[in-house]
């Protein structure tokens, strides 16, 4: 089951530069969230902090709570021990290259120290069904490399990688700009699913996208978030001025 | 930004306004027909209607296709959506208009009387209501609108006193029947007029404020908050 | 909207307008003269080669005989004999020398490409750098020093050192290449799944860039299996068998050496023997590396 985040007063910077500037922000279990907003706007950064990717990128500072469920991101828990209750998917799919369909799908498990075969085949079978490739590829999962599949199936393979250490919340990175409209139909039905187990944050350029697949829409603007609330809001009357010129828009 | 949206949008505010203006003239000329006897302006009624008609369609084409291309947001969609609506209201206040000159066509056949009816008054009242609902569209003024509102039962009530007066005279003076019976008509097809100008009063707000006000909504307490008004700017 | 593309120019075979798509006649011999000229320069660089591999089968084939691969040397004077000897110490040297050297340098590229990106590796880069343009026999005088005197023997050790030393700096250099090469985003999905950096660097970079890490190896490999200098003070060289690791070793560069410069014919005629062998078993050996690495891999990056 997926759970809520909270995050209260971050603040982050790469270096002196700072790219968000207090944010604060409850994200609902098991919904979908999305996060609008011009480029450089910060929202990348933000869901890096989440599962403190942001760390990981010289000079980054990050100062603020965020709490995933009863869990403390930044006090309490090391960053490998968070990331795996966090599942994130990339904008491009990047699947390990020399590794098998099913090693990839697996990679999450095996890296860490699972070896039980025979649970595994589980978790690969499951995860690849949830992530809707399962039918496609059951037949090669062990022949076939995980950088041998279309785009859109690259990307499916790693949402089933992100799902198979069932985290409890998914971060999803821009994760069908460089999908074709079919295969992003495809993950969007996905979402969809997802979000009875997880609880899901998606970065998103496609305004569309994100009235399609999110119930809660957060736009930001410059490091802040300037307005958060129902989807159906923003879209249709936003309370603020920046928001509305965005979407309709007028800039951006 | 998006030109080709905002001549879109720009292309049909004009054609709004122009079809406001035919439909505004329309019930002014049918009016002027009824108080002055004269089916000369009855005939110029019948042929503009046929404009009408080609307006109210080029108008939806082009909503519909800035709808389809260009996935309209929040204050863009309100609008079009809003134009969508006061269209097919400027196009009954247009068969209205109609309606009232064939009254005045059967009434001028029939001997002049003098009837307790002040069809001038409720005339002028309701085309003030139009203009008034028209410019808070050109103005984007919700308050010019919810004015106009206020009016709808000012005109109710004359109609609904020239309905009094005119069955009591149809009472007392059976050979008046049809004049008194044209003069009620025509007193009704104004007070829906007056009702056609209302909606596109009630349109404006929505489009404006976001707000949805038709059957009084705004009372009910849904949760809606009124945001307060950003002033749609609308010389966009 | 107006066509961006300008007329369309009618296609009935006749001349589009001058300047916008014909293309000069000049411009069609430079391309012509360019085309030509990377031919000649290719031409130029594998021509030594071909000509040098070609001289090499045609003066050594003959020589080349089972009793030629079989058979240690013969004192001088007496007809016959073989390299056989040599082969076994240049294998049992270029052992040693890979044992050494191939873990030094690729933990040392491991490091400077994932850890090292700071003066402190800049450092480390430099010397390397530095160590990559020392003299040959420089390196041998240098592990002549630090195994042979301690040992008071040449030793095959001290050779697989010196050559050891030689291998390092390649070996590092394109480990840390290969491993730059590797998408920063393959990192990224490791972390994102909450595997710690050294399993990371480990299983994902490290693997990824295996074809191109064996391809630096087998470079720094194929350049040290011919070095004799180094082995002149180090492995010194030996007419008969030897496998122990503590006792000087014959290697085929050493032999060819000292057979070249004897006034013997039959020896320099296995001189010339024993170099086309030398050239064989190098290409041989990387051919065969490619192939298994190639075999056991699903087709990575590179």
């Amino acid at each position: 089951m997926g759970v809520g985040i909270q995050v209260e007063n971050l603040n982050a910077w790469y270096g002196k530069s700072q790219a968000l500037h207090d944010i604060n922000l409850t994200v609902e279990a098991n919904h979908a969230t999305a996060l609008i907003g011009p480029s450089g706007c910060g929202k990348s950064t933000f869901i890096r902090c989440l599962n403190r990717m942001h760390e990981t990128s010289p000079e980054a500072r990050v100062q603020g709570k965020v709490k995933i469920g009863e869990l403390d991101a930044y006090n309490g828990t090391s960053p490998t021990q968070l990331r795996r209750r966090i599942g994130m998917v990339f904008q491009k799919a990047n699947p390990f290259p020399t590794m098998s369909i099913y090693d990839n799908v697996a990679a999450g498990l095996k890296l860490n120290g699972y070896s039980d075969k025979k649970h595994l085949d589980e978790i690969v079978e499951r995860s690849l069904q949830s992530s809707a490739l399962w039918e496609e590829v059951k037949d090669s999962v062990h022949k076939k490399s995980g950088a041998s599949l279309s785009g859109g199936q690259q990307q499916r393979l790693c949402i089933a990688r992100a799902l198979a250490v069932e985290p409890e919340v998914l971060l999803m990175d821009e994760p069908c700009s460089a999908l074709d409209p079919i295969s992003t139909g495809k993950i969007e039905e996905l979402i969809f699913q997802l979000k009875e187990q997880y609880t899901i944050v998606i970065v998103t350029h496609n305004m569309q996208q994100a009235a399609r697949v999110a119930e809660f829409t957060g736009f930001f603007l410059l490091g802040r978030m300037i307005e958060y609330d129902k989807t159906e809001k923003i879209f249709t009357n936003p309370s603020d001025k920046r928001t509305e010129d965005y979407i309709t828009g007028r800039f951006g | 930004m998006r030109s080709r949206f905002q001549q879109g949008l720009d292309e049909l505010r004009q054609k709004l306004l122009r079809m406001g203006g035919l439909a505004e003239q329309a019930v002014d000329r049918a009016c002027q027909a009824y108080l002055d006897r004269d089916l000369n302006r009855c005939q110029m009624v019948l042929e503009g209607e046929t404009q009408i008609n080609i307006s109210e369609r080029e108008i939806d084409e082009l909503a519909f296709d800035l709808l389809a291309m260009q996935q309209p947001m929040a204050v863009d969609l309100r609008f079009i959506l809003a134009v969508t609506k006061i269209n097919a209201d400027l196009e009954r206040v247009g068969d209205q208009a109609v309606n009232i000159a064939e009254r005045v066509m059967d009434m001028v056949s029939l001997p002049a009387v003098e009837l307790p009816v002040d069809i001038a008054r409720i005339s002028a009242a309701v085309s003030a209501m139009v203009r008034r609902a028209l410019e808070s569209f050109i103005e984007a003024k919700a308050e010019l609108a919810q004015a106009v509102l206020e009016m709808d039962n000012v005109v109710d009530r004359m109609r609904d006193e020239a309905f009094i007066m005119l069955v009591k005279a149809m009472n007392e003076r059976p050979d008046i029947t049809r004049q008194a019976l044209d003069a009620l008509l025509v007193a009704r097809n104004l007070e829906r007029v007056a009702d056609h100008a209302t909606n596109i009063a009630e349109d404006v707000i929505f489009w404006v404020r976001g707000a949805d006000v038709r059957h009084n909504a705004a009372q009910e307490g849904n949760g809606q908050q009124q945001p307060t008004q950003r002033g749609a700017t609308e010389t966009r | 909207m107006a066509s961006l593309r300008g007329p369309v120019p009618d296609s009935t075979g006749s001349k589009p307008p001058h300047g916008v798509l014909e293309i000069s006649w000049w411009r069609r011999v430079a391309d012509h003269l360019a085309t030509g000229f990377a031919v000649v320069t290719v031409v130029l660089v594998l021509a030594p080669l071909v000509a040098i591999f070609g001289y090499l089968v045609y003066k050594g084939i003959g020589s080349i005989n089972l009793a030629f691969l079989t058979q240690i040397p013969k004192p001088p004077g007496e007809l016959g004999g073989g390299m056989a000897n040599a082969i076994a110490g240049s294998v049992l040297i270029l052992a040693i020398a890979s044992l050494l050297g191939v873990p030094v340098g690729i933990g040392a590229g491991i490091y400077l490409a994932e850890y090292g990106r700071n003066r402190f590796g800049d450092s480390i880069r430099f010397v390397s750098d530095v160590l990559n343009g020392v003299p040959s026999i420089v390196i041998g005088i240098v592990a002549y020093t630090i195994v042979v005197l301690r040992q008071k023997h040449f030793s095959a050790l001290a050779g697989g050192v010196a050559l050891a030393i030689m291998m390092v700096p390649t070996i590092t250099r394109t480990t840390e290449e290969m491993l730059l090469l590797v998408p920063n985003v393959l990192r990224e999905a490791a972390y994102g799944l909450g595997v710690p950096r050294w399993r990371t660097t480990l299983s994902i970079v490290l693997r990824t860039a295996t074809s191109g890490i064996i391809t630096g190896v087998m470079l720094a490999f194929a350049r040290v299996a011919g070095e004799t200098a180094p082995l002149l003070f180090t492995a010194f060289g030996n007419q008969y068998w030897n496998w122990r690791v503590d006792q000087p070793t014959a290697a085929l560069p050493l032999q060819i050496f000292t057979y070249a410069i004897s006034p013997y014919d039959d020896w320099h005629r296995q001189a010339w023997a024993g170099a086309l062998v030398l050239i064989v078993l190098i290409v041989t050996a990387v051919a065969a590396v490619r192939f298994a690495v190639r075999r056991g891999t699903l087709g990575g990056v590179a």
